[in-house]
């Protein structure tokens, strides 16, 4: 190697100084550094602090939904009156005046001291008079004994108990509604008649219209959700599984297999709504498949997972090491034997791990549902299995967009709450497919 | 017989294939199955195999083609005297349909009996009013014309179905007996078998051939109706959005551009969002964390990809919107007046993004070669400094392929605009007006249509094509930078 001379005289000296003591121009740097990393550390601080403030909304807004005020009253009917209101006109209206009578009693028992009058518990309380009566028909030999009554009370009543309706919000003129209520379900609150409760309905029930949002329950569009991932599974995964094996272990490198290559890697990338238009055109437009019916739904997430599906497939058909097929052929396996009864048991927990990932993907998806009108209506039980594949439902996300395109306050609650059931089956999902891949994983 | 059963009888009578086909090869070999050219499961799969696969594809193609072939016939029932003034042949027949569906559902209640559903005639019934105590849905008065085609309609219906249930039951035992004709112990029963799974295989990966030949198909087809109704040069070159809504009357104003011009402002807040935060997230996670923050980090931030969309949509109508209000809205500096505007959309949507953005940048700067970052350190570099003059120069075809991808997601992106971004077109310049995107406007022309002969309904699939098109496009591009840039450092 030459000498290396440099020219010491040409080039001005910078002062030296140790190297232990910082110069201006490495503070400099030094502090571009810092501020560098500090950039990094406010964008993980922001994603993440985005991520707590999604759940703290989700949470907040949602769990009130799960809750319901109830007015809980321990009630006795005697022989006497049950006998005087049946033989009434008006039985129902019998029973309310008797509730209503029953009820100042207990709250100036209670030392509340407040006048009501029937419409105000009717207003609060639905139809309580129908109530008890539909109670005692049946039950006729609790007559004259206490009885622990449950009434369920009106959204509005709920609402102002949480604090999201107040004096100022009621509008002048509102008939379900009276300035004079509030005191009473103060009132009734004081003399400790009004309790929370689990709001079973709303997991169970069906959406209702407009006009009784308090009732509103999301279990149909469950079982819509249900319905489709059924169709799901039981196409995407068969067939996903087969195009993976195909494209992984038999096809040739020739133009065609190029083509369904690009094809699927297009298809994962194509948005989610042309996917509906799809299912538009082709399933109900042409092959006039019934409208908003679950089958129709799940033939498009179907179509929309495939390219998910087979990804993961293929990488964890990839995943298994030749050494297993060549040991399978060494014994005299043809290749498809050696496939399917070599490589394919080995690679399930992965093809199963992605097949639950691509579901949860598509129990979210909303876009594709609307275009096949599976929203808009109320939803209701189908009557038999087979039936649950082709009458008109709903499925969650639908639902969560149904009522949150409802300008009524209950129904946001609502909404917000679908989206907690609804997430509560993606993360079971997701840990199902962590699980199977944490305890069945091989790393060869 | 309904679809189901059918289904289930060819099934049936492939299992039962199985096990005949498998014991006579077995007998042929005198019971010992080392005496057969392939396992006996082998012989028993292939009666399976010829009996279900021609039967189900007999059945398929029948429910495919009979629709198409009856309602032809029918439609030829329909004089074109019958087509009132701003009707067409489409929606007469689809009252057909419906008529037919009434009765059919009629006779099924029992309020009806077949035979009156069959002959009935509307001039001495009133079917309209008969169907409609039957608790269907009539919309028009039924005129003759139209019940004649519907009882036709049914009648043919019906028939194709019975032919159908007939013909595939027979296709799959003349394959059963096929099959078991073969099965003896010199017929090469695995050889058959394999190639026939390696059909099915070959038919299941082509069904990406067929979605994506099906999408095209769709769209083309309607686009191509939706252009002879209106025209193209106003479509995409018109400066308005205004649907004119069906049977008032009027014409629409159907100009893609204030849609595409909203579309676009929306993905852009949207990246201007997610792109910073994710490259930083990406570029400290990636050379700065220690590996137990990446171990926390990067997991909880890919949670923001798998929240499903329509909890971003909720969240930009509820929470970012108010939020949004609160800063901007008439009780400060009077700049925005609805909660739904580009803002609120776009910075929901770039939340969606982030994650996007930060593990496909992740996966692009990890794959920069460590020697370029030694080369750098080792002529004194500090660690920003390589970050910003080496490595980002390398990975920057990556990073832009993966904003490409970003921006390709956001445009097709619908939940969240449908909730957040509002329902006017509008060309404007202000982030906290309403605007309306390309995605919004499919949903709200196709959803709650069943008619797909006006303009306003076919217009949709005209903005899906330009929607398919664009992200099409960037997709293709976007991979093919991707692909390009990891070629060079491999």
């Amino acid at each position: 190697m030459a000498d290396v001379s440099i020219d010491t005289a040409s080039a001005p000296r910078p002062k030296r100084t140790s190297l232990t003591e910082e110069d201006a121009r490495t503070r400099k740097r030094n502090a571009a550094e810092k501020r560098f990393q500090y950039y990094g550390i406010a964008a993980i601080a922001t994603g993440l602090f985005f991520l707590v403030t999604l759940v703290w909304a989700i949470l907040s807004n949602g769990l009130p939904a799960f809750q319901q005020a109830i007015v809980e009253v321990e009630y006795t009917l005697t022989q006497e009156d049950y006998d005087k209101a049946e033989s009434a006109l008006l039985k129902t209206g019998v029973y309310t005046d008797h509730f209503v009578a029953f009820l100042h009693q207990e709250m100036n028992d209670r030392g509340v001291e407040l006048d009501f009058d029937k419409a105000a518990v009717e207003r609060l309380l639905g139809k309580v008079g129908g109530d008890i009566r539909a109670f005692y028909r049946e039950n006729e030999n609790l007559l004259g004994q206490p009885v622990t009554f449950e009434l369920a009370a009106a959204s509005r009543v709920d609402r102002y108990l949480k604090g999201t309706f107040e004096r100022d919000d009621l509008q002048e003129g509102n008939r379900f509604f009276m300035p004079g209520d509030f005191d009473l379900i103060d009132a009734m609150a004081d003399a400790g008649l009004v309790t929370q409760a689990f709001n079973w309905n709303f997991i169970t029930g069906v959406d209702t219209g407009v006009d009784n949002p308090g009732g509103a329950g999301i279990g149909a569009s469950v079982l819509g959700s249900f319905f489709m991932m059924i169709v799901v599974l039981l196409l995407a995964l068969p067939i996903g599984v087969a195009a993976s094996i195909y494209l992984e272990e038999f096809a040739p490198k020739n133009r065609f297999t190029d083509f369904i290559e690009v094809n699927i890697s297009n298809l994962a990338a194509v948005p989610s709504i042309v996917f509906g238009i799809l299912g538009l055109a082709v399933f109900i437009q042409f092959a006039h498949l019934p409208q908003s019916a679950p089958l129709v739904g799940g033939l498009v997430l179907t179509l929309m997972t495939l390219p998910t599906i087979i990804i993961s497939t293929r990488a964890s058909l990839k995943a298994v090491p030749p050494s297993i097929r060549d040991a399978a052929l060494g014994v005299g396996a043809s290749k498809m034997q050696a496939v399917f009864h070599h490589v394919l048991p080995l690679a399930m927990p992965g093809i199963l791990t992605g097949t639950i990932i691509g579901l949860a993907q598509a129990l979210g998806e909303t876009a594709p549902l609307l275009l096949i009108g599976m929203v808009g209506f109320v939803a209701r039980y189908p009557d038999t299995f087979l039936e649950g594949f082709v009458e008109p439902n709903s499925a969650m996300p639908a639902q969560i967009y149904n009522w949150a395109a409802r300008s009524d306050a209950v129904f946001t609650e609502k909404a917000w709450g679908g989206i907690i059931i609804l997430l509560l089956f993606l993360v079971t999902m997701n840990i199902i497919a962590i699980i199977l891949r944490r305890r069945f994983e091989r790393r060869w | 017989m309904s679809v189901f059963w059918l289904i289930l009888v060819v099934l049936a009578i492939g299992a039962a294939g199985f096990f005949v086909g498998r014991s006579k090869a077995l007998s042929t070999a005198g019971g010992d199955s080392r005496g057969l050219h392939s396992m006996p499961t082998y012989y028993g799969s292939n009666v399976f195999m010829k009996s279900v696969v021609p039967a189900f594809a007999v059945m398929s193609i029948w429910l495919i083609a009979q629709p198409l072939v009856v309602q032809n016939q029918v439609s030829q029932m329909i004089p074109e005297s019958e087509i009132a003034e701003g009707s067409n042949k489409g929606l007469v027949m689809a009252e057909v349909r419906r008529t037919a569906e009434g009765l059919s559902n009629a006779v099924a209640a029992g309020v009806m009996t077949e035979d009156m559903a069959r002959s009935a005639r509307a001039e001495f019934t009133d079917m309209t009013q008969r169907l409609r105590d039957a608790g269907q849905i009539v919309t028009n008065r039924i005129t003759q014309t139209v019940l004649s085609a519907a009882q036709q309609y049914r009648i043919s219906m019906a028939r194709g179905a019975m032919w159908m249930s007939v013909l595939t039951v027979l296709v799959g035992v003349a394959g059963a007996f096929w099959g078991y004709a073969e099965s003896n112990k010199e017929f090469r029963a695995r050889n058959v078998v394999e190639k026939g799974v390696m059909g099915i295989l070959i038919a299941c990966a082509s069904i990406a051939i067929l979605t994506t030949v099906g999408i095209i198909l769709s769209l083309v087809g309607n686009t191509f109706a939706f252009f002879r109704l209106y025209p193209a040069h106003e479509f995409f070159f018109l400066l308005e959005w205004a649907p004119s809504f069906s049977g008032r009357g009027g014409a629409s104003s159907l100009g893609i551009i204030p849609l595409l011009w909203g579309t676009l402002y929306i993905s852009f807040v949207a990246l201007l969002v997610a792109v910073p935060i994710g490259l930083f997230a990406a570029i400290y996670l990636s050379e700065y964390a220690s590996s137990t923050v990446r171990g926390i980090a990067k997991p909880l931030l890919e949670v923001l990809a798998g929240i499903p969309t329509i909890v971003y949509g909720l969240f930009a109508l509820l929470t970012v919107g108010p939020l949004l209000m609160s800063v901007f809205g008439p009780d400060t500096v009077g700049w925005m007046q609805g909660q739904r505007a580009v803002l609120t959309a776009g910075v929901a949507m770039g939340i969606m993004l982030i994650p996007f953005v930060s593990s496909l940048s992740d996966d692009i700067i990890n794959a920069v070669p460590q020697a370029m970052r030694d080369g750098s350190y080792g002529l004194g570099a500090t660690k920003s400094e390589t970050i910003k003059q080496v490595i980002l120069p390398a990975a920057l075809p990556g990073i832009v392929g993966a904003i490409l991808l970003a921006a390709s997601r956001a445009i097709g992106e619908t939940m969240i605009v449908v909730l957040g971004a509002g329902a006017a077109a509008r060309l404007s310049l202000n982030p906290f007006e309403a605007m309306t995107t390309v995605t919004a406007k499919i949903v709200s022309q196709l959803t709650g249509d069943s008619d797909f002969a006006s303009p306003e309904a076919l217009v949709a699939f005209a903005l899906g094509m330009t929607l398919f098109l664009i992200t099409l496009g960037l997709n293709v591009f976007a991979l093919y930078i991707v692909r390009k840039y990891r070629e060079q450092y491999e």
